[in-house]
Order: C-alpha cells, then sequence, then structure tokens
C-alpha cells in the first residue's frame, strides 16, 4: 500500500529555488516601491462643498435616540433644506469607532456620532474636523458645562454635544425597606456600604452590589466616578498619571474590598452594563451605577421583575465629592468630508434645542434651560430632576492621543486588583508606568 | 471475524454519550430560544421553561424591516449571506478545483512560491487586511454591497479550495487522466470530463467546508456592511446584544435559524462528506 | 500553469494590493488611518514586538490555546470517527448529530457558551447543581486561566466536528484487511490501531493540524464575543492582540508587524508539522 502523498510534502521534497525564492523578492519589492509612494489611507482633502448635496452620517443603534427618533429628526432636516439629501447609517456601539476608522481614508460618512473619549484620538489624527471656529459663543453658556466639556481636546472643539449621560445609582426599594434602610443612607458611598451589609444580614439578597467591571471600557467608567468621589485625579497638571495616588488608588481598595466583603456580585468582573441591569431587574442585585437608561427598563413590568420598587438617585458622595462620570456623545464632522457645510448644518440642527427638548424621552438635552422646562421634565419624572443636579458636575476620562491604550492598561491592571492578583497599589503603580510610556510617545 | 455482543453494546453506549455531549448545550440553545426573559434569568436553570414562547420567532418572521426592530433585519441578513455564501463557495470552488489541478499534476517553476503564497493569503488575520481593502472596496464602490462581500471571502475561501482539492487529486490514481490525454484530451478537457464526475464527493466535502467559512465570516463584514443591503448573519446576530439591550433568547433563536442552512446541506450530502477528501474507498 | 490563472486573479486581484500595503505599512511608523508622511523604521516595528512586554503573555495564551485545543481536537475527533466507523445502527443518525456543532455560527456559539458558563444564570452551574456535585456557583470566565480553559472547551466543541469528518475520511482508505491480519498476528485493538491505523492516518491528521492551528492562530470571533481579551487579559491570543494594537490603539505599522509575524510562525509550524509526520510515515508500514 503507497503512501498518499500530499501537496505540501510534495513541495517539501522539491530543492529550493533560488531564483524563484529571488523573483518573488523582487515582485514584492516593486510592488512596495508602488506602494510607497502612498503610505496611509485615501486622500483626507475634505472640503467645504455648496452647502447642498448628498451627506451620509453613521449612528449608534439602540441607545439615546432610537433609529425611528432620528430618522423622523432627519425628515424634519431634509424638509427645511430641500437641498441637502441624508442617508443614515447605524450600528452598535462595539463596531462605531472601528468604523469610523476603517471609513477615514475613504471618506465615506460626513457626519460621526463620537463618544466623549475618542475627540483627542480622532483630532489628533485628523478623522474629525476641528469646528471650533463655527461654534457660536453663547452654546458655551446656554449648554450644560459637562456637554461642552465632550467633544474638546487641546483647546479646540471637534464636533457639537449631542448625548448626555452619566451614570446614577439606582436602588431597590423593596429590598431597603426589608432590610429596614434608611435612603438617606445612600448619599454616601460609606453609607452605602453600611446598607449593603444591613440587607445581606437580611438576606433580601446575597450580594447587594452589583458593577459593570469587565475588562472594558465599562470597568473604567465605574472607576472613574469612584476616583471623583475620592478626590483623586488620573493625570496631574503636567499630564503624567496621578492615580497610583491618593483617590485614583483608593477607589481601587474600595472597589476590592466590597469584593472580598462580598458585598458585591462576584460576576461583577465578567458584566457589562447589560448584565448589571439584568440582575437588577431579577431582584437579585440591591444597589447599581447604572446609565439613563436602566431606569425605564428596570420599572417596566414586561421586562423587569422589580418594575415599581426602582428609585434612582444621584451618584453618592465620597471623601470628595460626587462627580458623575462624562459618558455622553457628540455629533462631528468628518474632515475628509467633501460637504463640511452641509454636514455642520445637519449637525446643527440635530443639536438644536428645540430638537432636543422634542426627543427627551429618549435623550436628556444638553441645554440647562431645558431641565426647567416642565415639558421635558415630564418625559422622565424621576430621573430629570437627579440629572440636573449630577450633568453640572462630570468627571472627565484622561482627554490624550493614546487613551485607548492607557485604558486598556488601566482595565488590565485593575482587573488583577480586583481578582487579588496585586495588591491595589502594585496595580496601579504598573498601569502608571505602561502608562507613562504610552503618554510620552 | 463478526463483532461480539458486547463489542456491540460498547458502542452503542458510547455512540449515545457522544450524542448527549454533542446535543446538551445546542438543546439549551433551543429551550433558551423558547424560554421567556424571567425564566432565563432565574437563578435555577428551568430546563423544560413552564411558559414556552414562540414570540422571538414570531418577532423575527413578522416585523417589518428598516423598523427599530433588529429582529426584522435578521430576515434580510439571512438572505444576504445566502446569497454571499452560496456564490463565494461556486466561484471559489470552480477556480479552486481547476486551480488544484495544476498543483496536484503540474510541474512548472515557481510551485513552491505559488503554493506558500495562495496559503499565505488564508494564513494572514483578516485584521491585517481589513483598513486597505475597505480603501479598495470604496474606490471600487463595492462597499456595503454582497458583490464586495463575495469578492472578499473568494480571497480567503478560494486557497483553501485549492488545497483541500489538489490533495484530493493526489489521492487519485494518474492512469484515467492519461488514458484520456492518450486519446487527445487537453488537460482541461481530460480534467471536467474524466475527473470531476468521478471528483464529486471531494468537491461536496470542499464546497460545504467553504460555505461555512464564508456563512461565519465575522470581522470583515462587519466593517465593510453598514446597512440591511449586505449586512449578513453573523453582524445581525452580534447586533441583537448592544450596549443598552441584550436577550440571550433572541441570539438563540438567531442561532438556531443560522444554523439550519449549513445543517440542510450537511444532511443533504451526508454520504459524500465522509467520502470526499480521498477519492472512492480502497477496501479489501 | 494557465489552470491558475482563474485562481490567481481571483484571489490575488482584489486583495495583492491590500497584502502588499499592509506590508510596506509595516516599516513604517504609521499611527493614523489617514494619508500622511510617515517615518521609515524599517524591521523596528517587528524588533519592537518582542520588547513589548504585554506580547509574551499573549504569546502564551495562543500557545497554550493551539496546543490545548488542536490536541483535544485530534483526539476526540479521532476517538469519534472510530466510533463512526465502527458497525453502528444508524450510522446516519449519529454522523448527523455530529454535524450540528459545526453548523451553528461562531458568534452564537460563543454567546452560547457565555451563557452557560454565566455565574448567575448558567446552566453549567445548574446541571453541577442538580447533580448534586457542587451547590456553589463557579464564576467559570471569572479568573484568567481558567477562562482561557474555558474558551477553549467552547472552541473545541464547535470544531471537533470538522476534525471528525476528515479523520473519517481518511479511515474509509484504509483496507479492512491490513485489521484482519494485523489481529491474526496476534495483535490487540490497541496495538492495531497504534501499529496500523494510526501511521496510515497521518497524511489526513498533517491536513487537520495545519488547518486547525491556522485558524487557532487566527482565533478572533469567539474571544470577542465570549470574553473580549479579559479577565486581567487572559484569554488575549494574538490575533485579537492584533486587533488592540492596530484598531483600538491605531498602531497600524505595529499591527501590520505582528499580523505578519503571525503567518511566519503558522508556517514555521506547519512545515515543523510536515517534516515530522513524514518521519512518522516513514516508519510505518510500507
Amino acid at each position: 500500500m503507497t503512501r498518499v502523498p500530499s501537496v505540501t510534502s510534495q513541495i517539501l521534497d522539491a530543492a529550493p529555488s533560488r531564483r524563484g525564492f529571488l523573483t518573488g523578492a523582487g515582485a514584492v519589492g516593486l510592488g512596495g516601491l508602488l506602494a510607497a509612494c502612498g503610505v496611509g489611507g485615501g486622500s483626507d482633502k475634505g472640503a467645504a462643498g455648496s452647502g447642498k448635496g448628498s451627506i451620509r452620517a453613521l449612528f449608534m443603534k439602540q441607545a439615546g435616540y432610537s433609529e425611528e427618533n432620528i430618522r423622523a429628526m432627519t425628515s424634519s432636516f431634509q424638509k427645511a433644506n430641500p437641498g441637502v439629501k441624508v442617508t443614515t447609517d447605524f450600528v452598535s456601539y462595539e463596531a462605531l469607532h472601528d468604523k469610523i476608522v476603517a471609513a477615514a481614508p475613504a471618506g465615506t460618512y460626513d457626519v460621526v456620532l463620537i463618544d466623549v473619549i475618542w475627540p483627542a484620538e480622532f483630532g489628533s489624527k485628523h478623522i474629525v474636523a476641528d469646528v471650533t471656529s463655527k461654534w457660536p459663543a453663547s452654546w458655551k453658556q446656554k449648554m450644560l458645562p459637562g456637554a461642552v466639556a465632550t467633544p474638546q481636546y487641546d483647546g479646540k472643539l471637534y464636533g457639537v454635544p449631542w448625548i448626555l449621560d452619566t451614570k446614577y445609582f439606582f436602588y431597590n426599594t423593596a429590598h431597603l425597606q426589608k432590610a429596614k434602610v434608611d435612603p438617606a443612607q445612600l448619599d454616601t458611598w460609606d453609607g452605602v456600604m453600611k446598607a449593603a451589609r444591613t440587607i445581606k444580614a437580611s438576606g433580601a439578597t446575597t450580594y447587594p452590589l452589583v458593577w459593570s467591571w469587565q475588562q472594558a471600557e465599562a470597568l473604567i467608567c465605574d472607576y472613574a466616578q469612584l476616583v471623583g468621589a475620592f478626590g483623586g485625579t488620573f493625570l496631574d497638571d503636567s499630564g503624567k498619571p496621578a492615580f497610583n495616588q491618593g483617590g485614583g488608588v483608593q477607589a481601587v481598595e474600595f472597589m476590592r474590598q466590597s469584593v472580598v466583603d462580598k458585598l458585591s456580585n462576584p460576576g461583577s468582573t465578567q458584566s457589562l452594563e447589560e448584565d448589571v441591569r439584568r440582575v437588577f431587574s431579577a431582584g437579585q442585585a440591591s444597589m447599581a451605577l447604572n446609565w439613563t437608561y436602566m431606569y425605564g427598563l428596570a420599572d417596566d413590568p414586561k421586562q423587569s421583575q422589580v418594575a415599581g420598587d426602582v428609585a434612582v438617585l444621584q451618584t453618592p458622595k465620597g471623601t470628595q465629592g460626587r462627580p458623575g462620570v462624562n459618558g455622553s456623545m457628540a455629533l462631528a464632522v468628518s474632515s475628509g468630508s467633501k460637504q463640511q457645510k452641509a454636514a455642520w448644518d445637519y449637525v446643527t440642527y440635530l443639536t438644536s434645542q428645540p430638537v432636543q427638548d422634542k426627543y427627551a424621552l429618549s435623550s436628556l438635552p444638553v441645554w440647562q434651560s431645558s431641565y426647567d422646562d416642565p415639558k421635558v421634565v415630564k418625559t422622565n419624572p424621576a430621573v430629570v430632576p437627579q440629572a440636573k443636579k449630577q450633568l453640572g458636575d462630570m468627571i472627565l476620562r484622561p482627554q490624550v492621543q493614546s487613551y485607548n491604550a492607557v485604558s486598556q492598561a488601566l482595565q488590565a491592571e485593575i482587573q488583577n486588583a480586583l481578582l487579588g492578583k496585586k495588591t491595589p497599589q502594585k496595580a496601579m503603580d504598573d498601569a502608571a508606568s505602561k502608562a507613562s510610556s504610552l503618554l510620552g510617545s | 471475524m463478526r463483532p461480539g455482543t458486547r463489542y456491540l453494546v460498547l458502542i452503542h453506549v458510547a455512540a449515545v454519550v457522544m450524542a448527549v455531549v454533542v446535543l446538551a448545550p445546542f438543546a439549551w440553545l433551543v429551550v433558551s430560544s423558547i424560554s421567556p426573559s424571567t425564566e432565563l434569568l432565574s437563578s435555577h436553570p428551568h430546563w423544560i421553561p413552564q411558559h414556552p414562547t414562540l414570540s422571538r420567532y414570531r418577532q423575527i418572521f413578522s416585523s417589518a424591516p428598516g423598523s427599530d426592530d433588529v429582529a426584522a433585519n435578521f430576515r434580510l441578513a439571512m438572505g444576504n449571506s445566502l446569497i454571499v455564501a452560496t456564490a463565494t463557495t461556486l466561484i471559489s470552488l470552480a477556480v479552486g478545483t481547476v486551480g488544484g489541478y495544476a498543483f496536484a499534476r503540474l510541474r512548472f517553476r515557481f510551485r513552491r512560491t505559488a503554493l506558500f503564497s495562495f496559503l499565505a493569503i488564508y494564513m494572514l488575520p483578516p485584521i491585517a487586511l481589513v483598513i486597505p481593502l475597505y480603501l479598495a472596496l470604496a474606490n471600487l464602490g463595492l462597499l456595503d454591497t454582497k458583490t464586495g462581500l463575495v469578492v472578499t471571502y473568494c480571497s480567503i475561501v478560494t486557497p483553501f479550495c485549492l488545497w483541500t482539492m489538489s490533495n484530493y487529486y493526489l489521492s487519485m490514481p494518474p492512469d484515467l487522466e492519461e488514458a484520456a490525454r492518450v486519446d487527445g484530451c487537453t488537460r482541461l478537457g481530460a480534467l471536467v470530463r474524466v475527473i470531476l464526475p468521478l471528483a464529486r464527493p471531494g468537491l461536496l466535502t470542499t464546497g460545504m467546508f467553504g460555505f461555512l467559512l464564508a456563512w461565519d465570516e465575522f470581522l470583515y463584514s462587519l466593517i465593510f456592511t453598514s446597512t440591511t443591503n449586505a449586512k449578513t448573519i453573523p453582524v445581525a446576530i452580534a447586533e441583537f446584544t448592544g450596549k443598552y439591550s441584550s436577550d440571550f433568547g433572541l441570539i438563540a433563536a438567531g442561532g438556531v435559524l443560522a444554523a439550519a442552512p449549513p445543517l440542510l446541506l450537511a444532511l443533504l450530502f451526508q454520504r459524500y462528506i465522509v467520502g470526499g477528501l480521498t477519492s472512492g474507498a480502497v477496501k479489501g | 500553469m494557465a489552470l491558475l490563472l482563474p485562481a490567481a486573479v481571483v484571489v490575488f486581484g482584489v486583495v495583492l494590493y491590500p497584502v502588499i500595503r499592509t506590508f510596506v505599512v509595516s516599516l513604517y511608523d504609521v499611527n493614523s488611518p489617514m494619508a500622511g508622511a510617515y517615518p521609515f523604521v524599517g524591521l523596528h516595528n517587528y524588533t519592537r514586538v518582542f520588547q513589548d512586554s504585554g506580547f509574551y503573555p499573549v504569546l502564551g495564551h495562543t500557545l497554550y490555546f493551539t496546543l490545548v485545543s488542536t490536541f483535544a481536537e485530534l483526539t476526540l475527533g479521532i476517538a469519534v470517527a472510530l466510533l463512526l466507523n465502527a458497525p453502528l445502527k444508524a450510522r446516519w443518525l449519529w454522523r448527523s448529530i455530529v454535524v450540528l456543532p459545526w453548523a451553528l455560527p461562531t458568534i452564537v456559539n460563543g454567546a452560547l457558551w457565555r451563557w452557560i458558563y454565566n455565574g448567575q444564570y448558567g446552566a453549567l452551574n445548574g446541571v453541577l447543581d442538580s447533580l448534586g456535585i457542587s451547590h456553589t456557583p463557579h464564576q467559570w470566565l471569572g479568573s484568567p486561566f481558567l477562562a482561557l480553559n474555558m474558551v477553549i472547551l467552547a472552541d473545541v466543541w464547535k470544531n471537533t466536528s470538522i476534525v471528525v469528518f476528515f479523520i473519517l475520511a481518511g479511515l474509509q482508505t484504509i483496507p479492512a484487511d491490513l485489521y484482519e491480519a494485523a489481529r491474526m498476528d496476534g495483535a490487540g485493538a490497541w496495538k492495531a490501531f497504534w501499529r496500523v491505523t494510526l501511521p496510515l492516518l497521518a497524511p489526513s491528521i498533517a491536513v487537520v493540524l495545519i488547518l486547525r492551528t491556522i485558524e487557532a492562530f487566527k482565533v478572533f470571533d469567539i474571544i470577542y464575543v465570549m470574553t473580549g481579551g479579559g479577565p486581567a487579559s487572559g484569554t488575549q491570543t494574538i490575533a485579537f492582540y492584533t486587533y488592540l494594537q492596530a484598531f483600538s490603539n491605531q498602531l497600524f505599522g505595529y499591527g501590520a508587524a505582528l499580523a505578519y509575524l503571525i503567518v511566519i510562525a503558522v508556517f514555521v509550524l506547519a512545515m515543523a508539522y510536515l517534516r515530522i509526520l513524514r518521519q512518522g510515515q516513514m516508519a510505518g508500514v510500507e
């Protein structure tokens, strides 16, 4: 029985051909020369355009404004601006960053929705356009300060804030009643911990707290809010890492301690915001931090077992304060757009107060006076008053070019601390040294 | 030698054990797809749902496309996936069958380099090529089109078909083609008229695996498509969970439906899967 | 030669430019997708990989993932293939069952196992609880090394099917009389397997090893869906790491170098397999 030869083994038998190798190398070299004439992407020469024509906009699915909302806004805009036609694309949040990066050299999109942590990265790499000169001066006074900070980098503005969000403190009134805990206790993190112990002892639930501490940006959002509470900062005034001192470390120690004391659900280290909502909605957690959206879903009897028992508060106070993490998003004009004027008109329309107030149920407006408008308050009476307080006091994650890499380092090290693999101080020191080399580059 | 009873019992027990291990996760998938959310989220899994519901399937089959409802887009994505995967498979198979023959039977210069080049494309992680491919497709106007996806997937599936088919040819004795060529056939003619009919098992198996490569592909589809014009199933399912909403039951329903076409293909061509990859049994 | 032309056009037509361009990008310090003048750094991106302290754990995870998953798939695959080759009743039924995991899209497979492993509602904890094996809920994806193994389990469950069918096909070419001869010479079943079956399966095993190794080095989708690389970066494998560098951090030059290093690594492994298996073949029945 002869052995069956395979193509690859046959080729192994053949003697290496020098001619073949050289020719191959030559071809690659030639191709390399040709390609080297333009390392990098396509043309990024944007243009203002005539203000008329078609533009394409990239949004996020299932968040803030719904697709229906945005389509409605868009058709109103087109009615008011007959020369402009807008096509809207929707992708999931996870894909949004990658889509913007991949599409940038090709200039596919004229308007893109960007997260608060991207202006530094996109602005410095000329993916989105600098619109500082286009901003009317009045906007800076009329918008909430947290909103104005959202599209900023290096003193310039790279977009217009559109979706404002921060994390609020949700609690289950039934659990608190059962454990006879006074909600006023929840005003400080110390009080929250005491309440958690009482609730655990009462048997209302095994793990009163649940968090979104998976190795993802969600972890840094929670961390940022705690850093603010303990008076720490991410970077010092000279731009060097400062999170391995003071409040930055205390925040991690606080997080770790809640796990050790079995007050925080051990699944938190693999949970994202949706997992937090599910656990809370199933009545398996008494208290949680989450974005605005959780209120509606947790209070909906069709989706939640705790509907009617949900209350929302400002984030608790730490030793130094109670800023909410700035989780907002802004609309930006891409620098490769050939219709920047039309794009800007579209952005201005979408972010205008009348439009935002109309859809306030889906996403709270960026304009200060909206929060006193009774119609706006009526859309979400539980959340709006808290939002008014919280949105005026926000903490930003570092607005640096290499933010994603810094965040990854922080995520990995905070997880090390949460899992008990390193002490909080050591973990943050290691993160700081990684971050230093990233920030220096 | 007739197998003893003990042996027969043993292998059937083993078969049942294997079936349980293989089926259990899949069964859980199906159960989850018909369990209401409240039961999915209870602390003790309900192996048999108390209130089974087909609402998710109804959602997928009946909601209007283009609305906010992610489920509606699933139908369109299924259509896209079928078209893209089928086209990719047919093209790659055709081209790979012919090319694989060259590798198997012919001796030519640069044969080694050529084979390595094809395989290298298959070995390269998609990440490496996403951005320049995006540019290339944009310049050709193929973004967010099924054609663009087909073109991209062919570059992955063709090397696979090439290599697999050439291995298959090598396991077939060359005498038949020799005879055909003696009778005056060209190489291509010999291939088409003599070899291919005999190579059907190999073709079908390669085609099926190639189909699944295209069916399963995620990253390129995620980046290159943005609307239901071209979105494929993996992307559509990934969109079922978002930052602000997730229901495993819906993903499960999508998964069950998405597994159906490959499963059907496998069942239809079952006999050939085994016969494929080597030519006919050389049984004693 | 002309027979190759259609294949070449299809594969390289659209892909040649990206492949070359990515290689060229790997020689420059490119940190933005936009066109521009970037400094030429030659092979610096490649050497930088070996100076990157984050790379070695990732390499370790990848090698572990590849070795364990390939070995598991091969062992289980051969075992199941032998089973399906045996005189079972209703063979078509068993073979159809084995096809099921293969038919499930990877994205769904990842989501399914993530759900099974869930510390709160997961079926795995549920099964252990019902069987009385363990009543405390485990966090299967909660610690780095454990998570890596659970991801491997999910991947093996899906991909063993393919291995089964490749090996089954290989088994068909082994003439039954060889077994008879070996058994009549007094060899037990195990020895017959080891001395007769396995060496003759070598070509199929080689193909499977190469295919699964390539896929293991490219593995991305299941990690993206199941763990996102965590916990504590424990499930970051090399393709995922390349994605983080190239896309999240926009270090395109560095990411390109990583990608080409992956190709080189897989080539080397594939060549190694072939040499080892050819030696085995030579020593076998001839």
